[in-house]
């Protein structure tokens, strides 16, 4: 049960005097993080509307391969992206200095978070890759399900 | 303890117990393996309500026209305000419990009862908060018609607002002209006894359309996405074509079978998600009641250790952990 707290955030970059300091500081960081997020959402800037580079086109194995590989650059929008990196920057510093994951040893932390992290992006890949098969199903060019009626 | 428990004289050696495994203590292990399934549960969650939305991207409600409202705010368009405000409670109070458990390795008893109440009450805004929302979410908003195929029209006109035009929504309150009808519920007594009717929607579909028919400039708004990325909005014959041959049923709000944002599953899965974190919360609020009190008794002081505040602070950072990644599938992305 020992207590001591590393007390430096980025790295050694932001250093605390206090655990409850700290504390603090964190808080301030996510708050400013919550608050792009809000401003982005409000204002939508036109540049971060559409995705930076388009798909690769004949559906061949290197290009399907491609297209898997750089899914979050070529069909998201690049806002969202920016959404999904900035959660899971607050999600890193939630877990590691509000729980406490910072000061547990290296084993602990691997345990929960390699696991956690390797099963969530698992079923988060069949589960939208399926979604977006389903979607071709219903839109594609040779649909034979109409539902827009 | 040495009443209950058997004493065996191992208890500092390995297989007796003694040792720690990851240098953490039994109940923090535990709880860690806790939130790490929790958390498979909630990914699974959201990875479904990731394939639903992949599958009906057309379909998916905007979150921006759908959350717009704050309290004692009524009639402005806010969007995403609200919903920050309760992030930053809930984030307030993870910070507030961070505190509490501070003050717990410290021994100080009268910090951690401060900041466990502030604790407490910043989950309490939070679930009042949630609780809100929903009733907002099923109330409605402008109300839309459902077509025979299970999509949303809904009605608006163009309006220039500092010389940008704009299409504004128009309610069906405001759209519908009341016509009489005989129409009647059904109930029990006077048709088959063992079925039942809900409740009646507000208007019918053809009091709706005499409503379009007279309203020169409001249009149909379709839930297809045109390559701007906004609904599409019909042409005024469109418009009225549409409502005439598919419109089938008139609603305003939300519940589980229709809802008047878009695809039935956007409401299904707000309820589902939303409802399950909120239980969290709930749940964690109580079990952070529980811990308050055994704060105040000196429970802890004659322990010897707060490692009690701890472990519940450990759960109630998770359901922080899992707001966030709510709050940007549901309200940002």
């Amino acid at each position: 049960m020992a207590h001591e707290h590393k007390l430096e955030i980025f790295r050694g970059r932001w250093k605390f005097k206090s655990n409850t300091q700290k504390i603090w500081g964190v808080l301030a960081f996510l708050t400013f993080i919550t608050v792009i997020e809000v401003v982005l959402g409000i204002y939508k800037p036109d540049m971060f509307m559409h995705t930076f580079m388009d798909p690769f086109e004949g559906g061949g194995f290197f290009s399907t391969l491609g297209n898997v590989i750089l899914s979050p650059i070529v069909y998201m929008k690049p806002l969202n992206l920016i959404f999904i990196v900035l959660t899971i920057i607050k999600a890193y510093y939630i877990a590691w200095d509000f729980m406490h994951l910072r000061d547990e040893t290296g084993s602990m932390r691997k345990m929960v978070v390699w696991t956690g992290v390797f099963l969530i992006c698992y079923l988060m890949f069949i589960l939208l890759q399926e979604g977006g098969y389903v979607f071709n199903v219903y839109n594609g060019k040779d649909a034979l399900i109409k539902h827009n009626f | 303890m040495d009443s209950t428990v058997a004493s065996t004289g191992t208890e500092e050696k390995t297989w007796g117990g003694g040792n720690n495994p990851l240098r953490a203590s039994y109940g923090k292990l535990m709880m860690w393996f806790f939130i790490v399934s929790d958390a498979l549960t909630f990914s699974a969650f959201l990875a479904a309500y990731g394939f639903s939305r992949f599958k009906f991207v057309n379909e998916w409600p905007i979150a921006d026209e759908v959350f717009t409202h704050v309290p004692f705010l009524h009639g402005q368009e806010l969007p995403m305000i609200y919903v920050a405000f309760m992030t930053f409670v809930l984030i307030m109070s993870s910070v507030t419990m961070v505190l509490a458990v501070d003050a717990g390795h410290h021994m100080n008893k009268a910090k951690v009862t401060i900041y466990m109440f502030l604790t407490i009450i910043g989950g309490a805004i939070f679930v009042g908060s949630q609780a809100w929302e929903w009733a907002t979410f099923i109330q409605g908003d402008y109300g839309a018609v459902q077509t025979k195929g299970g999509n949303i029209l809904q009605f608006g006109e163009y309006v220039t607002v500092d010389g940008v035009e704009k299409f504004k929504r128009v309610s069906i309150e405001d759209l519908a002209i009341a016509k009489e009808s005989d129409r009647v519920d059904h109930e029990r007594k006077n048709g088959l006894w063992f079925e039942d009717e809900g409740t009646l929607p507000l208007f019918s579909v053809a009091e709706i359309y005499a409503g379009l028919e007279a309203n020169e400039n409001v249009r149909v708004r379709n839930q297809m996405l045109d390559e701007n990325g906004h609904k599409t909005v019909l042409s005024r014959a469109e418009s009225l074509k549409q409502i005439k041959e598919n419109g089938k049923l008139v609603v305003k709000g939300a519940n589980l079978e229709v809802n008047e944002y878009g695809t039935t599953l956007f409401a299904d899965f707000f309820f589902f998600i939303t409802g399950f974190h909120g239980f969290h919360v709930l749940s964690g609020v109580v079990i952070n009641i529980i811990i308050f009190f055994n704060v105040v008794l000196g429970t802890y002081e004659r322990r010897g250790s707060y490692e009690m505040v701890e472990k519940v602070g450990l759960y109630w950072h998770f359901v922080d952990l899992v707001w966030v990644f709510v709050f940007t599938f549901f309200y940002l992305v």
